[in-house]
């Protein structure tokens, strides 16, 4: 193990790393610790200059239930969902498909088709918007969730892809082998033998999906306009220009949105780190 | 009799065919949505276009009005400075994953907790470090005031703004890396480190030596997902300097934007071979990736 593990050093160092480590962690969070506090204020501490002391009093409550009260925000918060969750479907659905042919079929032009979607993954969102927004509008689903969600499923099918297929070639392929003298259909060796033993990496792109299309905020801006769209990324700059300086509000708003994700990431920790760390290990 | 002789079409074929339907649905819609809008763009970049009426071929025109615009040029040296600042994430992140790589009671929460500026949206990041810079009420200009003796508004000052924005950046962009690297901390050999031990090695010689090539693997990502990062960034500039002050702060995804997608941009033209401009940079450090990711590929 490297560094040295702390347990072998004397007693001093172990204490010196103990009071270190939170230390650290308050200094790293501050940003997050402020603006926590900040959403709890009074906005009469705000007011007379009281930014970084004790709250006077607690008014969590009132600026929380405030901004659901007086802001869309609680229309966002659904806007959000109803984007992230069948993009999450779609896309893990989509990649259990393209990473089973990838991993398993010896085919010309498999490792182009593999490498397609790693590149397209990678591209600038700018190159894609204009005609991604035009052929939208086209299809009528302009501002609509449906519009948002497609082009969300197509993109993030390039990242699931790459994982699915990797975590499929380490399989034991023997098992398919066996299936196929068997005679059984290619089809139902996916669906009965296959898909039971990806469920972890299903599991783990859900969370990391989740994550990526709830916090996007560039597709949210440029792809939907009223607030029965408007996911909470883009909904949350607009409370900004609307709430200007009452940060206590803006603070208990960005809390609000960032909660999801958050929660997601705290339940689903092991898989979450497990997706985004693939590859780091090996390769 | 035909019906037979179908389904023995199917049975004979069915290992060739069956690869190509399962991955006929992934295929459409990202040759429909991401590969082909490429192309279209790359075409729309030699129009003049508002969006709507017709468009007018004008050739490399866009091309060389963008060599004579300074907002090119300003948004071109910031996509550099985003790059070359954005890679601190790489050994920041190392330095925080070796500090957390303890085996001490309640470890795991402080990882998590390390690693939670990277769950939370990048908008959300934005606003908590326009708050933090916020002249006022924020905590940073006291704390320059308290040395310097001026409370410096950083995203209202053009020499600065910019370094602000990337500062934001690079506190989720860290807790990505070190998550990367703390994953490969825990796979290396163990049995090397100790025999490494044994000769002596230790502190920066072993850290140099025995441990850094051991997290090889790690470094790839961290450095492809960074540089793709630093090469991406728009939200934190839309959210915390709408590029300005002063067009300071813009990088080419934003310029872009501005030009061809915010409320009042109408040059799809001029916005494509923008676009086209931040694509090509991309492609270099996309093919250096790829070219290695093939080559083990060929090896495994």
């Amino acid at each position: 193990m490297f560094p040295k593990p702390i347990a072998q050093s004397g007693p001093w160092t172990q204490r010196a790393y103990k009071t270190l480590l939170p230390i650290a962690l308050v200094l790293w969070l501050l940003p997050l610790i402020g603006i926590a506090i900040t959403s709890i204020r009074p906005g009469s501490d705000l007011a007379s200059g009281n930014y970084f002391g004790m709250p006077s009093g607690f008014a969590g409550w009132e600026n929380y239930s405030s901004v659901f009260k007086n802001s869309n925000i609680g229309y966002y918060i659904l806007n959000s969902f109803r984007v992230t969750i069948p993009t999450v479907i779609g896309a893990v659905g989509l990649s259990c498909l393209t990473g089973y042919a990838l991993a398993v079929y010896k085919f010309k032009g498999n490792l182009a088709v593999f490498f397609m979607f790693v590149a397209g993954n990678f591209v600038p969102f700018q190159i894609l918007a204009i005609p991604v927004r035009d052929l939208t509008l086209h299809m009528g689903l302009y501002n609509t969730m449906t519009g948002l969600v497609l082009f969300h499923i197509a993109f993030q099918t390039g990242f699931c892809t790459l994982f699915m297929r990797n975590f499929m070639k380490a399989l034991p392929f023997a098992l398919i082998e066996s299936a196929r003298v068997e005679g059984v259909s290619e089809f139902r060796i996916f669906w009965h033998i296959i898909l039971p033993l990806v469920r972890p990496a299903m599991a783990a792109l859900a969370v990391l999906i989740f994550t990526f299309i709830w916090n996007d905020y560039f597709w949210a801006t440029v792809m939907a306009q009223s607030v029965d769209v408007r996911p909470v990324t883009a909904g949350m700059n607009e409370l900004k220009g609307q709430y200007k300086v009452a940060w206590e509000l803006i603070s208990a708003a960005a809390i609000v949105a960032a909660l999801p994700p958050v929660a997601m990431f705290f339940l689903m920790q092991k898989h979450f780190i497990a997706g985004l760390t693939l590859g780091a290990t090996k390769g | 009799m035909q019906k037979s002789t179908q389904a023995g079409f199917w049975k004979k074929n069915q290992r060739a065919l069956a690869p190509w339907f399962f991955m006929a649905p992934g295929i459409i819609m990202f040759l429909v949505y991401v590969i082909y809008p490429i192309f279209q763009s790359i075409g729309i970049s030699f129009y003049e276009w508002d969006g709507l009426g017709p468009k007018t071929y004008v050739g490399l025109q866009n091309y060389r009005d963008l060599l004579d615009d300074d907002s090119f040029y300003t948004s071109l040296k910031n996509n550099v400075i985003w790059l070359v600042l954005y890679l601190l994430a790489i050994p920041a992140g190392l330095a925080v994953a070796l500090f957390l790589n303890q085996t001490v009671a309640g470890i795991r929460l402080y990882k998590s907790l390390f690693f939670f500026p990277f769950v939370i949206s990048q908008v959300v990041v934005g606003l908590i470090f326009t708050w933090f810079y916020a002249p006022g009420f924020g905590i940073l200009p006291h704390v320059i005031n308290f040395f310097t003796g001026t409370p410096t508004a950083i995203l209202a000052d053009d020499k600065y703004a910019t370094y602000g924005v990337i500062a934001a950046g690079l506190w989720p962009q860290t807790a990505y890396c070190m998550i990367l690297y703390l994953t490969g901390l825990n796979n290396i050999s163990p049995d090397q480190v100790e025999a490494a031990r044994m000769d002596n090695a230790k502190g920066w010689s072993m850290l140099w030596h025995i441990i850094i090539p051991q997290l090889r693997p790690a470094t790839f990502i961290a450095l492809v997902v960074t540089v793709i990062g630093a090469l991406r960034s728009f939200d934190l500039i839309s959210v915390m300097t709408v590029g300005g002050p002063f067009g300071s702060t813009r990088v080419l995804s934003y310029f872009m934007y501005e030009q061809s997608l915010s409320e009042y941009g109408t040059a799809m033209g001029y916005g494509a071979a923008i676009a086209v401009v931040l694509f090509a940079i991309m492609l270099v450090f996309i093919s250096l990736f790829i070219v290695r990711m093939l080559s083990q590929e060929r090896n495994a």
